[in-house]
């Protein structure tokens, strides 16, 4: 299991990771460099005896040919581990991954039928997956520091990015782009499982929902789908089929609610339900003002109970 | 002059409210009950003063719990029924909206101890 930081460049936690924390490196220290050798120069310049220096040679030496080949350098160093990070030919994306103000929707197009969810990606370690990037709305960029370099999802457009893990863990990504008022809550995780118990989760995950298992759970679903959740969410195997927010097929197996502004647990589940614009305002869900206490802690169950 | 008046508003400020003396008496760590009460997440319902980003609206707010006479309106103020309240609201009120949550027995009394010194 990975341990330490989950959201830091500086902590890579895959091989295009480390190689942009490489580039990083030569970037911080060589600018470090440049910077002491400047104020060092500019220094000395202002407190030793006045003598006559070698103008032209300091000018053309110091002001184009050092920049000159420096930059050159650092030109074919990027492109070199631009190339890198570009991964394999393109083919058929494992993973697409939409941006929405202000949440990730989650489709695993291999070997997973209809596995659809929301601000969770799990991959297996070693073993490098094309995902798909589109946005429904603005401009958003999807960035996990510790696993790949940022790419943005441009409205009309499809990119890509090759996602791969060393080890197993729990990495978390963040929206890179100012896309509106929540940009800040828009946050993801990235869990990186052995390959058997990724194929076990990505088959659960193409499954439909449970039966609810007891009469407490039945008036949850009930709540659901007598108030206007199904209007907006879709749990598979139940008559719950909108489309405008996440698919909550298999909510209670997640590890945040609402894009990372809670964890995950039937407690959460029923705070963000009875007043989700008090907690993340803008967003598109509206508050709950039906529900007795009884039936949200119903409903908040029953969700939670979809792993 | 400025500086003592500045250190005294540092002192105030600064002063935790787990570190006073609770209203009522209650055994557990005031301390751990804030790490508890930022763990589950009680913030997403309840305002509680010196707990980070605990704002919530759902619930009632926790500030001067200390001085709270009945428990949610409907039970008398108890250290060990506080705590069976935090464990399992709908045990003691079928038709409260409060969950049942999972915690030890150390942190619903932990809990109670710091919402005990809420003045």
């Amino acid at each position: 299991m990975k341990q330490g930081r989950i959201q830091s460049m500086l902590d890579p936690g895959s091989a295009a990771a480390a190689l942009i924390h490489e580039l990083g490196i030569w970037l911080y220290a060589g600018s470090g460099l440049v910077l002491v050798l400047v104020v060092a120069l500019a220094l000395y310049g202002a407190f030793s005896a006045p003598r006559k220096v070698a103008e032209k040679a300091w000018i053309v030496g110091g002001g184009i040919v050092f920049p000159a080949i420096v930059l050159a350098a650092l030109l074919v160093y990027a492109i070199h581990v631009g190339h890198a990070l570009s991964g394999p030919p393109a083919r058929a994306a494992d993973i697409e991954v939409v941006g929405k103000r202000w949440w990730w929707e989650v489709r695993y197009a291999t070997g997973g039928g209809h596995a659809v969810l929301a601000n969770e990606l799990r991959i297996p370690v070693g073993k490098p997956l094309e995902i798909a990037l589109s946005t429904d709305d603005v401009i958003h960029s999807f960035w996990v520091p510790a696993l790949a370099g940022k790419v943005d999802m441009i409205p009309g457009r499809t990119n890509r990015i090759v996602v791969e893990a060393r080890e197993p863990g729990i990495y978390r990504g963040q929206c890179a782009e100012f896309c509106g008022a929540q940009h800040a809550w828009m946050a993801f995780y990235v869990v990186a499982l052995p390959e058997e118990e990724f194929r076990a989760w990505l088959a659960r995950q193409a499954a439909p929902a449970a039966e609810p298992a007891d009469a407490f759970l039945l008036r949850g679903r009930d709540a659901f789908l007598r108030e206007a959740c199904a209007a907006c969410h879709t749990i598979r195997g139940t008559a719950a089929a909108g489309t405008l927010g996440p698919d909550l097929t298999h909510v209670g197996g997640r590890l945040s609610i609402g894009a990372g502004v809670l964890g995950s647990g039937a407690a959460a589940l029923a705070a963000w339900i009875a007043d989700p614009q008090h907690l993340k305002p803008g967003n598109l869900m509206p508050e709950t003002k039906t529900l007795t206490g009884e039936d949200l802690r119903a409903l908040a169950s029953y969700l939670e109970s979809l792993k | 002059m400025l500086l003592t008046a500045l250190a005294a508003l540092a002192a105030v400020t600064m002063c935790g409210c787990a570190d006073r003396e609770p209203l009522r008496p209650a055994p557990g760590d005031p301390a751990a009950g804030r790490v508890a009460i930022q763990r589950l997440q009680c913030g997403a319902c309840h305002a509680i003063p010196g707990v980070t980003g605990a704002r919530g609206q759902v619930g009632p707010p926790l500030d001067a719990y200390g001085r709270r006479v009945y428990i949610a309106g409907k039970l008398p103020q108890d250290p060990a029924l506080l705590a069976r309240w935090i464990a399992d609201a709908p045990s003691l009120a079928p038709g409260t909206a409060m969950p049942k949550i999972e915690m030890t027995a150390a942190e619903a009394r932990d809990m109670v101890a710091y919402l005990y010194r809420l003045r």
